[in-house]
């Protein structure tokens, strides 16, 4: 990888800064997507700006209505929280079948999401759990945060702080993995809300979205058969030597049928 | 260039390093601590894989001075004399091992993979677990037997 300038920072406030000083900076919150990026100079930053070093990004906490999650909080301890498996038992499954085990002890929530990868799993809880993202300058509504691919509604010296997740009535992740790189060639994260069904959708389009076709069929009928009929913009689907369009557009309604069953 | 410093196997480092400078060429080129191994240089294959303050990581994956005032533990690390780890002397016994180049990921994964799930595991645990490591040879079924036995060992 091209050469770069390192800073730690040890507050937000510093991180803004480092970045607005920066020719060209970049933030690294685990580091697990950017560097083997910078390997392949697919980005070749003037400054990298670690966020390692802030100590207020990190931590879980909970109370009667949210789970929130601080930006630097690694996929291991997402897993691992007793907190998290309690309030939101499916969000801590996705959080320990990303990547591997040496992955998950680096690879953060903030980054995840920051980076915004079109077969990210977090993406998907963020969209059907309607998660808010909270940064340095203002919250950010789950539904609003994912703009295209690797594209999000963060502005270049804006950190991601926090994600607050409602507790969900009832909620599954169902993923079909590559089998190398464990990213999901498509996930789906089904909530039942008491006043309604929500999917997110990963790794079958540009970035993760809201399938609303599939929950206005099963806000009809909450059964897996409900999705039967449903049929999905297959021009949409991505396509790669991992899975055609149309497989995907399969894949979707199959994860899906399968939230349903793990919810009913 | 930044001046780092850290603790590698119980001893205590210092050397400078480029900002680029990954954590296993710092242990590889400037350490010459070479039980550390690259594969594939992308995060997939686990042979580089160190603790870093007690939990594994992928060192082609982390910067040196990303690493800077942590503990490291190499797999040079884990004998005492020529006395080997429990997981070592494991593979060891088990034939857990052909050519021998992913070995050192696969026996600090192993650790790692005790640590977390304790003593007793079983086959579908191991085999979950290591999904972070690649072998080219085996088909895996010596490493893990391997696994199973070292953490059996680790419990005494």
């Amino acid at each position: 990888m091209y050469n770069f300038s390192y800073q730690k920072v040890s507050s937000v406030a510093d991180a803004v800064e480092a970045m607005q000083k920066s020719e060209d900076g970049k933030f690294v919150a685990g580091g697990q997507t950017m560097l083997p990026t910078m390997k392949h100079r697919l980005a070749s930053p003037s400054d990298l700006i670690d966020l390692a070093g802030v100590g207020e990004l990190v931590g879980i906490s909970v109370d009667e209505e949210t789970v929130t999650i601080g930006a630097m909080t690694s996929h291991a301890a997402v897993a691992a929280s007793s907190e998290v498996q309690d309030a939101i038992p499916a969000l801590a499954k996705l959080a320990g079948n990303i990547g591997d085990p040496a992955v998950r002890n680096r690879g953060t929530i903030g980054g995840s999401i920051a980076n915004n990868d079109p077969a990210a799993d977090y993406p998907a809880a963020v969209i059907a759990l309607g998660a808010t993202v909270t940064t340095n300058k203002r919250d950010i509504p789950g539904d609003e945060f994912f703009i295209g691919m690797f594209e999000t509604a963060l502005a270049e010296d804006e950190v991601i702080v926090s994600v607050s997740f409602p507790k969900a009535g009832t909620a599954a992740y169902m993923k079909f993995e590559n089998p190398a790189s464990r990213y999901a060639i498509v996930g789906v994260f089904l909530v039942k809300f008491i006043d309604g069904v929500r999917v997110g959708v990963t790794g079958a389009t540009a970035c993760a979205h809201r399938g609303m076709r599939l929950e206005e069929a099963l806000n009809g009928s909450f059964t897996a058969d409900a999705i039967d009929s449903v049929e999905l913009p297959i021009e949409k689907m991505n396509a790669d030597i991992h899975a055609s369009a149309e497989y995907r557009a399969h894949l979707v309604k199959v994860m899906t049928k399968r939230a349903v069953e793990a919810c009913a | 260039m930044q001046t780092i410093s850290m603790n590698i196997n119980g001893v205590p480092v210092s050397g400078e390093v480029e900002d680029r400078t990954l954590l296993v060429q710092f242990l590889r080129e400037n350490l010459r601590l070479t039980g550390t191994h690259v594969g594939c240089d992308t995060s997939q294959c686990g042979a580089c894989v160190v603790h870093l303050d007690g939990v594994s990581v992928k060192s082609c994956t982390i910067l040196a001075v990303q690493s800077d005032g942590c503990e490291v533990t190499t797999i040079e690390g884990l004998a005492n004399g020529s006395h080997l780890h429990p997981m070592q002397q494991a593979f060891k016994d088990n034939h857990g091992l052909q050519c021998g180049f992913c070995t050192p990921g696969m026996v600090m994964s192993a650790i790692d993979i005790v640590n977390r799930n304790g003593c007793d595991i079983d086959e579908a645990t191991v085999r979950k677990e290591l999904e972070g490591n690649i072998c080219r040879c085996t088909g895996y079924h010596n490493i893990v037997k391997s696994v199973q036995a070292g953490a059996k060992n680790m419990g005494g």
